[in-house]
């Protein structure tokens, strides 16, 4: 296997505005299958602003401009030709916040994306929503109270829904904002866990604020600061022998 | 010196503490001084043949309102099903694209609309509907009052749909979801509740409006479910009773507005608990 056989995303020179203010500068970075990838830095960093630029969810930004590409598939999916929609069919995404579906059961929480997409046949819609509930590692919990709203959860829980809910369209690649920041550490722990499994079908990127956490679960971790990319490498090397002054400094607490 | 200025303060938060229940008495004293004397007077008008009966010929005694109240549900229904989907999608559009001119004039007509008196907008209703058919209908009467529930609804859909935080529409987007799906399936289905409570507040604004009605479906002292012909209704029976020299209509008319008050204070109860049954809300609940 070769490298880059194994690429599901290639990021090349990805610059992003806010108005006048450069918030991303010029990064490249790869991604490979079945990889978890953290991103890390101080706050401001740029690194979720990176991160939701990935699936074109930072059109949603008002004044947000992002330039240079983002090749899927052989795809520039930052083109304009290319439809966000296909795009985040793709590219999932999980958010800081947990957040439910507002007035939606579990069960329709988990199976929102398939029923929109056209698929009505309950039996179809039932065994993946167990399917899904299982890989997010809540089933057990909510077996009995499908029907009960995604929001009766616990905070914990009801971001384990969010992970089903994402991925239940079968994205190869899932993209988490700081998943955890939210949430104590029992859930953290219990959302950590059910990463490690996860990359067995995709292939994940997560933002976070939490340096163990990355040098728990994550493969490869890129550094970020102010919109630069300081150092990327394989979470060993980056967290036991950075090669960068400020990656040094960063990790064990000296600015940040 | 101490002890007199914690008397004073004392003092002046007793001084406070009543203008703020007088306040509260004088917005309460008066709504339930109107209800209690609708309740007296209207009570023992009240009986079975007045939800049963229509008006007896002028003289008789006796007869009731089933027309009119039956008319004011036909009118007022007829009135929802023109303005309730139309606000909806009018609420949306300003939520959730709502910039630009053409947003920002949809938001000064809707202001605009709902500043303007109600029999004004009867008045456009007889030009665009009871002048060109030269018949008073209750077509003329649905469209008088749903262009007072219109701006209303469009506002507290606009409102309830801004309560749903950026972050649930993006989630919908990421799942792959067309935006319009996203908005329909996700926000709007999301906020049911609040949707229902505000078209319930602007219903029962409409369901009491008489101004609006006298020239447009004009009142009927019979039945009649016609859409192209005159119809009663409860605030123009009530109307044209009041003002009766006949002291039985004079009775029926304390009975119907005790009847319309029993509705339109229903619909508001209704709102209410359907708020509270929802006040989960969006945030979590620790």
């Amino acid at each position: 296997m070769t490298e880059t056989d194994n690429t599901v995303l290639n990021v090349k020179n990805l610059n992003v505005w806010y108005g006048d203010f450069h918030a991303v500068k010029g990064i490249s970075l790869e991604y490979q299958r079945n990889t978890i990838s953290a991103i890390i830095g101080p706050s401001g960093c740029g690194k979720s602003t990176y991160l939701r630029c990935l699936n074109r969810i930072h059109e949603e930004t008002p004044g947000a401009r992002a330039e240079g590409e983002i090749l899927f598939q052989g795809e520039n999916i930052l083109s304009k030709m290319v439809d966000p929609v296909r795009v985040r069919r793709s590219i999932g995404m999980v958010f800081q916040k947990p957040n439910p579906f507002p007035g939606m059961s579990i069960y329709d929480n988990v199976v929102v994306g398939l029923k929109l997409q056209g698929i009505k046949k309950k039996n179809i819609l039932m065994e993946h929503a167990e399917k899904c509930l299982q890989k997010a590692a809540l089933w057990e919990e909510v077996k009995d109270k499908l029907n009960r709203p995604g929001m009766s959860l616990s905070g914990g829980q009801q971001q384990r829904l969010c992970i089903a809910r994402s991925l239940a369209v079968s994205p190869p690649i899932l993209l988490m904002d700081e998943p955890t920041s939210a949430l104590d550490p029992i859930a953290t722990a219990k959302i950590e866990e059910l990463m490690s499994e996860l990359k067995k079908e995709v292939t994940v990127i997560i933002v976070t604020h939490n340096m163990q956490q990355a040098a728990r679960i994550a493969d490869n971790t890129s550094f970020f600061v102010l919109g630069d990319l300081i150092e990327h490498g394989l979470s060993e090397e980056i967290f036991t022998n950075p090669k960068n002054k400020k990656t040094e400094d960063y990790i064990s607490g000296k600015f940040g | 010196m101490r002890e007199w200025h914690l008397k004073y303060r004392k003092l002046k938060n007793i001084v406070f503490h009543m203008a703020l229940v007088f306040a509260a008495c004088a917005v309460i004293i008066p709504l339930f001084m109107v209800i209690q004397y609708v309740m007296i007077k209207g009570f023992n008008s009240l009986n079975w043949d007045f939800f049963t009966q229509i008006p007896k010929p002028v003289g008789e005694v006796g007869g009731g309102m089933k027309h009119a109240i039956i008319g004011t549900f036909i009118i007022v229904g007829l009135a929802g099903s023109f303005a309730i989907p139309l606000g909806i999608i009018c609420g949306a559009y300003l939520s959730e694209y709502g910039r630009g001119k053409i947003a920002a004039l949809l938001r000064l007509s809707t202001d605009v609309l709902t500043g303007i008196p109600s029999i004004v907008i009867g008045i456009f209703a007889y030009l665009l509907v009871v002048v060109p058919l030269k018949q008073f209908s209750t077509l003329a009467g649905a469209l008088a009052l749903s262009i007072i529930i219109l701006p209303v609804v469009i506002r507290s859909t606009e409102e309830i749909l801004k309560l749903v935080p950026r972050h649930i529409r993006e989630a919908g987007l990421a799942l792959g979801l067309p935006r319009w799906k996203m908005i329909f399936f996700i926000v709007i289905k999301g906020s049911r509740s609040g949707l229902i409570t505000g078209v319930i507040l602007a219903i029962s604004r409409a369901a009491g409006e008489t101004a609006p009605l006298l020239f447009t479906s004009f009142g009927n002292m019979y039945y009649s479910t016609s859409l192209t012909n005159p119809i009663a209704s409860l605030p123009v029976q009530i109307y044209t009773y009041a003002i009766s020299p006949f002291d039985d209509w004079q009775r029926q008319a304390w009975a119907g507005a005790l009847v319309l008050i029993i509705l339109v204070l229903g619909l508001n109860l209704i709102s209410r608990l359907i708020m509270n049954r929802q006040q989960l809300g969006f945030g979590r609940r620790k």
